[in-house]
């Protein structure tokens, strides 16, 4: 039984909401992404054909997952690579600190890592005497900020330049006025290099994980993780068991799709892969499940183990603009968070699903096709049979069931919503629950509600 | 049971009915004549500067390009900068090089990324603690895409690569990129077949 209170997404939405120029900012500059993304995918002729392969690749591959894993394991070693499994995140941090404490290492650089958020590694290791200094720009800002990330892959873009000004100039002593992103972008690098040439131990996560090579890919525009895992000469990468892809071949799929839909660039700057330790160093990786094995058993929710953390679901996504990361309560947030966190919490995160209007934009820019928004319908229907959801919730649940058992009505929404989705979807407003529904236009005629547009569209359907 | 064989295990359980791998295809579509050009364009993209052919003097051209630079690190036979990476046996001490040359052995016009790997490099940081970087390509070396660059070697062979697409940056206050991050502040190609001229 989970001992955390339930997340009211919906009233934490409500406090970022407060503020609004911050929504206005946050909403404009996800929604930029989502614009970028869709003309970076335009400029790729095979783009769907890249996503149904990255969709069939990964089936395939979480299908074979074991014999990969071994296979991955048996290519690390063969590199001279340690190799660790971790039940789940006590276990891996536990390793962590192990492999940290053997070398009397006290100073551990590392690139960003999800896995390491889901673990809470940061804490464990600081109350073991290890300074964690994070190197990515954006989870330097929260964690000097002390706040989780925002954002998967931009954990920091819920504040704006002038609120990473002043984060920075209590930490560094900056100009709190000088809120240019190059000059901040300079204090970091300053920094945070000062502490890369000194640190112990270099810590990454991973993009991918190829089975035929042992080789741990990280993506990264900075340059931090081939920093972390290249300076010091102990190299610690932590792995997710879904990481894995069976060749270098299918890595291209993967790669053509990630920074194109994660912020419209053709790659990341620094595309990387660590495939043995360097000749006086030494390399381990942390196989990690953390629930991924038993997700892999739900026969709904297995597919959300595809993605790819590009982050475009959540760009895209009309409640997760206006809501901001930080009021899902959660490691992932935004529409992915929404399918993945209910498996590591049912009650915690029973209220989640309900933080979507089931428009589908998510499920149409998701580069491995992972069917997002009728996942989320089906935890409100695992919420419903749990009794994990309050009398409001249902009616809400009750109205998108019907539109989502019609699929032409369902059309008629998804592309009324895809057009005007800049703007709040039409059929996001039907009820007053949402805090994420209020400050907007109003799109319906006065007077008219869900139920009555929906029983006008449905005679049109 | 142990950790290794119970996690095993569990996933075996799990793991949905087997689907079949798909047909993986090159997607290739250019020309040879236009792989530079569309390099270039790429690689411009990612805020990277292309020379198209040797400069007469690269001495000459380092020193005007970087006015500043005391401490150029060569990996190259082309050119004798003041060090080479074998002077920086702690890795962190690459931090003092102003200028890496450094050649790569594959381009990929699509991304305008090129490959380095140890070989290349001979001291990983030497591409990433130093200041600048000049990476010197030879331009039949320039493959079209991703799918053809992972067909490379170095993927297969050795212990660590990285395809490099223009200097670092990040985008991580306020969404737009800015330059330079915590690696190289800037990038440089020079088209250089491999057999011609040394200065
Ligand atoms: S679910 Fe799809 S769109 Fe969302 S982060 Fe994962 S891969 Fe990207």
């Amino acid at each position: 039984m989970s001992v955390h209170p339930v997340v009211d997404q919906a009233s934490n939405a409500a406090r970022f909401l407060a503020d609004r120029s911050r929504e206005e900012y946050f909403d404009t500059l996800m929604w930029s992404l989502r614009e970028a993304r869709d003309r970076s995918a335009s400029e790729v002729p095979e783009w769907e054909q890249l996503r149904d392969l990255g969709s069939a690749i990964k089936e395939h591959t979480l299908s074979h997952l074991a014999d990969y894993l071994e296979q991955f394991e048996a290519s690390a070693k063969r590199n001279g690579v340690e190799v660790h499994w971790a039940h789940d995140a006590h276990e891996h941090n536990q390793i962590v600190a192990e492999i940290l404490s053997r070398h009397g290492a006290k100073q551990l650089i590392k690139s960003k890592s999800m896995l390491t958020e889901e673990c809470d590694m940061r804490r464990y290791l600081e109350n073991r005497g290890v300074t964690v200094t994070e190197t990515d720009l954006g989870e330097r800002i929260q964690q000097l900020d002390d706040e989780p990330p925002a954002h998967i892959v931009g954990p920091a873009w819920q504040k704006s330049p002038e609120d990473v000004a002043r984060v920075f100039a209590k930490a560094y002593g900056s100009d709190p006025n000088n809120a240019a992103p190059v000059y901040l972008a300079h204090e970091m690098r300053v920094h945070t290099r000062a502490l890369i040439e000194k640190a112990d131990a270099g810590m990454t996560g991973a993009n991918f994980a190829v089975a035929e090579t042992g080789t741990v890919v990280t993506a990264t525009n900075e340059g931090n993780a081939d920093l972390s895992g290249n300076v010091p000469r102990l190299r610690i990468c932590s792995v997710g068991i879904e990481k894995i892809v069976p060749t270098h071949r299918d890595l291209a799929v993967f790669i053509r799709l990630l920074s194109r839909s994660a912020v419209g660039m053709p790659i990341t700057q620094y595309t990387s892969h660590f495939r043995a330790p360097r000749r006086d160093g030494e390399m381990h990786i942390i196989l990690v499940d953390n629930g991924r094995s038993e997700r892999l058993g739900m026969e709904k929710f297995w597919q959300s183990l595809k993605c790819i953390r590009c982050g475009a679901c959540m760009n895209t996504c009309p409640v997760y603009r206006r809501s901001g990361g930080l009021s899902y309560g959660s490691t992932y947030m935004g529409p992915i968070g929404i399918i993945m966190m209910p498996t590591f919490d049912i009650r915690r995160f029973s209220e989640l699903p309900f933080s979507s209007t089931l428009n589908g934009s998510c499920s149409n820019v998701c580069p491995v096709k992972i069917n997002i928004h009728e996942q989320i319908y089906a935890w409100r229907e695992v919420m419903d049979e749990k009794h994990q959801i309050k009398l409001a919730k249902k009616s809400a649940m009750v109205a998108a069931g019907e539109v989502l058992s019609h699929p032409e009505l369902y059309r008629i929404v998804t592309a009324a919503g895809e057009t005007t989705l800049k703007r709040l979807p039409r059929f996001a407003i039907y009820n007053d629950f949402n805090a994420w529904g209020k400050h907007r236009e109003t799109p319906l005629p006065a007077g008219q509600t869900f139920h009555e547009w929906y029983k006008a569209n449905r005679r049109k359907a | 049971m142990g950790i290794r064989e119970d996690i095993l295990d569990r996933v075996r359980r799990n793991q949905p009915a087997a689907i079949p791998h798909p047909d993986l295809r090159d997607f290739t579509h250019l020309a040879s004549a236009d792989l530079i050009t569309t390099f270039a364009r790429s690689l411009g993209v990612m805020a990277g500067v292309l020379i198209d052919k040797p400069p007469d003097d690269l001495g000459a051209f380092l020193r005007e390009k970087f006015p500043d630079a005391k401490n150029i690190c060569s990996a190259v036979p082309e050119y004798v900068g003041t060090s080479k990476p074998e002077d920086y046996p702690v890795w962190a001490d690459a931090a003092k090089i102003d200028v890496s040359v450094v050649r790569s052995p594959l381009g990929v016009a699509e991304t305008g990324s090129v490959l380095l790997s140890d070989d290349d490099l001979r001291v990983n940081t030497i591409a990433f603690l130093a200041h600048d970087i000049v990476i010197l390509l030879a331009p039949d070396k320039i493959v079209e895409n991703i799918h053809v660059a992972y067909q490379h070697p170095a993927f297969k062979e050795k212990a660590y690569s990285v395809l490099m697409s223009g200097p670092s940056g990040s985008a991580d206050i306020g969404g737009k990129e800015v330059h330079p991050a915590q690696a190289v502040m800037t990038l440089t190609v020079i088209l250089w077949p491999e057999s011609a001229k040394t200065s």
